[in-house]
């Protein structure tokens, strides 16, 4: 399939589609929805890269991969040269060409986009990860030989994978404590089949434990173990303990039956694969009107499941308009194509029960846009005596997730920052204590994948530094 | 994986489970639940801590079958695996030396208010122990109980045992024993623990209840076992399980624990069809 030298041309402004499943089955079942480039398509979209000489592409991206780089090997046939361009800064790159907010990254810089089109830059970071997983030899990194170092990573989400991968290939002892009975965090438990195959999670989380990374599941760090007793047996000790600490509106009727956190929608779904039901024994409820609230990438999936459950009707009530939704472009146009409405501009107020304690009508008030606030998007606000009400038999919380408190509640001398979370020194990831590091959601609050793995990454080489040094004095990195 | 040591049925029902889990049995308080899976299609359920082994790791509860998981966990023999069982989690229950305790045991709760017992009883209190249930046969650990207490009391709905009737006799049994309580704390079913809380209200008897909602993780993360406190949502895994009975919504706490009961009931049918006895 090697492709010849490819000869000076026309720019190809057209992207190549992602071929996805019809959305008139697809709302029938759990399976992915985008089912990746096939060669043919993959190598012509990299043959539009135009090979730039100061590539713009690489700035956007969180990790700094060689985007022209293995681009290149695509358009040359040399698919496993180009994944191994991209592991060198990226361990997961079937999750990140899948999740990856790309349009308000990598994507976005690319020379393309100012005629439009960028270049597809996920999706063929997803063709070539998915290509390695297809072809079974995953290759195993060089090794550094082993330094006797001990450092302990609590949390098995992208940040936690991200420090424990680099880590061990520096030679360092890493033992990985996670919460839950699976690994891989809010790509297990949250973010749906649909979008991202859970068997892609666990091949990853594999990846890692084959390189010799120690994972202990079940163990609640702060409860199980404090961290101060983890730092008996470890050098050092990485936080990526994520933001899952569901918000909800603080509004009358929340606690009826038949409201959920987009957390616990979520989960029994996901984690517990309540769909399988029976043949899983979690129960998820299967109503047919469904509204959920909220606009991010966590509503859209809470909205797409509703849909796949079965429900007649699923509706999305954001208090912004369509301009201002978080979520990415492609998960709303997905959501529209599987039928979910959009309550566009629309605050819910109070949730009405009925005699038994179940959610029966949801009242809103309807909302116009004002002037722009501190974040630049026009802030919304109330019309006056607008209120309405409709009825729902469910209704899902996707308003956001703030950092979880169980470790600093239960670790002395962590610095907390404004967004509740683990206070760090961005350069280093470094916290107030001088043997512990944070970061991804813990850090940030609820912000993207990619980003957590910076952390990661920047964390991993900041604890590197410092267990290097460690016999003299402890260097301030 | 986690080896079951024993599990046995102690009273019609109600199944005494030691499991071996050497992490979870060094730091383990009273008041602390663990989260099981039976197996890897099952639920994630939680249960009281009702004992413990730090030398030997193990940890105990005292299950009621009651749906599909505890049916499933009722199947188990000493030798068999579990997939999850984590903890300790939850808050433990305050200990201190609070002069009398009341301590308050029915179905479940009379293994599980068995440690808190004895830790308060080291703290140096004044233990009184009391337990309720239908019927005397159903009526377990009293041997034990009764070690740690300094008054046991029994009381059973057909009076088979100690005093006949329902559990809102405590005003009236510590009144003839002379005892006032400076807490009460109450371990056991939704209901005992309501009806204790009532009777207590009017008497101003600060009571502590190990409340039991609905839950998943078990760690904060997913909201399902909220409940409204003193006016406020607290979820029961990281801000309880123990709270101030006189503050508790009970009424939204009932319902929403109903809140898969329509749901629960296939699995058990799935659950038993399954089993080969
Ligand atoms: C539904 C949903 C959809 C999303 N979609 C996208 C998307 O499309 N693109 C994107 O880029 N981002 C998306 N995000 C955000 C993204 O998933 C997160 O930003 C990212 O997962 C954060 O990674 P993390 O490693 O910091 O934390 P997490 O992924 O939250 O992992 C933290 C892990 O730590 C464990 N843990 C917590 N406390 C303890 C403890 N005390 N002891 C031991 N273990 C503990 C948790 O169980 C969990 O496994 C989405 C989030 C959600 C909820
Ligand atoms: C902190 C805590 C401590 C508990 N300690 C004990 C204990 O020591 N011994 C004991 O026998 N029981 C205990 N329970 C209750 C026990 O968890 C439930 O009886 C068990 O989950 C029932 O599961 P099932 O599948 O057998 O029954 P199901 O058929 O699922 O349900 C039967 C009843 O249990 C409730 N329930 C269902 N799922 C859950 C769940 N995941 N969490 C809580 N309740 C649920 C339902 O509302 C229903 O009323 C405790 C609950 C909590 C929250
Ligand atoms: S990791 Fe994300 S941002 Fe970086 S190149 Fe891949 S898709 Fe783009
Ligand atoms: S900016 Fe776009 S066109 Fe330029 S090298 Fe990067 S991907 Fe190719
Ligand atoms: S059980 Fe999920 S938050 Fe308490």
């Amino acid at each position: 399939m090697a492709e010849e030298k490819p000869e000076k041309k026309k720019l190809d402004l057209q992207r190549r589609p992602m071929p996805k499943q019809n959305h008139w089955e697809r709302v029938k079942n759990f399976d992915e929805v985008a089912l990746g480039y096939p060669v043919a398509a993959a190598v012509e979209e990299a043959s539009r890269c135009i090979k730039c000489k100061k590539p713009l592409c690489n700035q956007g991206c969180p990790v700094g991969i060689d985007i022209p780089g293995f681009i290149k090997c695509i358009v040359e046939g040399d698919f496993g040269s180009g994944i191994r361009k991209i592991k060198k800064t990226n361990a997961l790159p079937a999750i990140c060409g899948r999740v990856c907010p790309q349009e308000e990254q990598c994507e976005k810089t690319c020379i393309l986009g100012n005629k439009q089109a960028p270049v597809a830059i996920g999706r063929l970071e997803r063709f070539l990860a998915d290509w390695e997983a297809a072809e079974g030899k995953i290759e195993v990194p060089d090794m550094a030989p082993k330094t006797g170092k001990k450092v302990a990573v609590i949390g098995a989400g992208p940040a936690g994978i991200t420090v424990a991968n680099d880590l061990i290939i520096l030679g360092h002892e890493v033992t990985i404590f996670e919460a839950l009975h699976e690994c891989g965090g809010v790509l297990i438990y949250g973010i749906p089949e649909f979008r991202l195959p859970k068997a892609i999670v666990n091949r990853e989380v594999n990846y890692v434990r084959s390189l010799g990374v120690k994972i202990y599941t079940d163990f609640v760090v702060g409860k199980t173990r404090t961290v101060n007793r983890l730092l008996e047996e470890f050098d050092a000790v990485f936080v990526g303990s994520g933001a899952g600490l569901p918000w909800f509106m603080e509004i009358p009727g929340e606690n009826l039956n038949g409201v959920y956190s987009a957390n616990e929608y979520l989960t029994r779904v996901n984690l517990m694969k309540g769909f399988r039901f029976p043949e899983y024994d979690t129960p998820v409820k299967r109503p047919s009107r469904v509204a959920v609230v909220g606009g991010g990438n966590v509503a859209m999936d809470s909205a797409r499941t509703a849909v796949r459950l079965g429900a007649d009707e699923v509706h999305l009530v954001y208090r912004r308009s369509k301009a201002e939704l978080p979520a990415r472009v492609e998960e709303v146009e997905n959501a529209e194509e599987e039928g979910v409405i959009f309550d566009l501009l629309n605050l819910p107020v109070r949730l009405i029960g009925d005699e038994n304690g179940w959610i029966k009508e949801i009242e809103c008030l309807r909302m116009e846009l004002g002037a722009p606030d501190e974040s630049g998007r026009r802030k919304p606000v109330p019309i006056q005596g607008s209120n309405y009400r409709v009825s729902f038999d469910a209704i899902v919380m996707a308003i956001g997730n703030g950092p979880n408190p169980l470790i600093q509640m239960t670790t002395p001398g962590l610095d907390i920052n404004k967004k509740g979370g683990l206070a760090t020194d961005p350069a280093t990831g470094r916290t107030s204590r001088p043997n512990i590091w944070a970061g991804g959601d813990i850090v940030r609050g609820a912000a993207t994948v990619i980003s957590a793995m910076g952390d990661g990454r920047i964390a991993a080489a900041s604890i590197h530094r410092y267990l290097m040094n460690r016999e003299g004095e402890a260097p301030v990195t | 994986m986690y080896s079951i040591v024993e599990r046995r049925m102690i009273v019609p029902n109600m199944h005494e489970f030691i499991v071996r889990a050497p992490v979870v049995a060094e730091s383990v308080k009273p008041g602390n639940f663990i989260m099981l899976r039976p197996d890897p299609t099952g639920e994630r359920i939680p249960l009281s801590v009702a004992d413990w082994d730090r030398e030997a790791g193990t940890v105990t509860s005292i299950f009621m079958q009651v749906g599909g998981t505890t049916a499933k966990l009722a199947r188990l023999k000493p030798g068999d695996t579990i997939p999850t069982y984590v903890g300790p989690l939850g808050k433990e229950t305050v200990i201190d030396k609070f002069g009398t305790v009341l301590c308050v045991g029915g179905c479940y709760g009379i293994g599980s208010i068995y440690p808190i017992a004895r830790a308060l009883k080291e703290a140096g209190n004044r233990v009184v122990v009391l337990l309720e249930a239908r019927s005397s046969f159903l009526l377990y650990w009293e041997d034990k109980l009764a070690r740690v207490a300094n008054d046991l009391f029994v009381i059973t709905r057909d009076g088979t045992k100690g005093r006949k009737g329902h559990i809102d006799k405590i005003p009236e049994l510590m009144g003839a024993a002379g005892i006032v309580p400076d807490r009460v704390i109450v371990n056991g079913c939704t209901f005992q623990m309501m009806r204790v809380s009532e009777v207590t209200k009017p008497l101003g008897w600060k009571t502590i209840v190990n409340m039991n909602p609905i839950m998943i993780d078990g760690t904060g993360m997913c909201g399902v076992c909220r409940l409204s406190v003193g006016g406020k949502t607290k979820f029961a895994c990281v801000d309880g399980p123990d709270f101030d009975g006189h503050e508790i919504d009970w009424a939204e706490f009932l319902a929403r624990r109903k809140g898969y009961s329509p749901e629960e009931v296939d699995p058990l049918r799935h659950s038993s069809c399954r089993s080969r006895f």
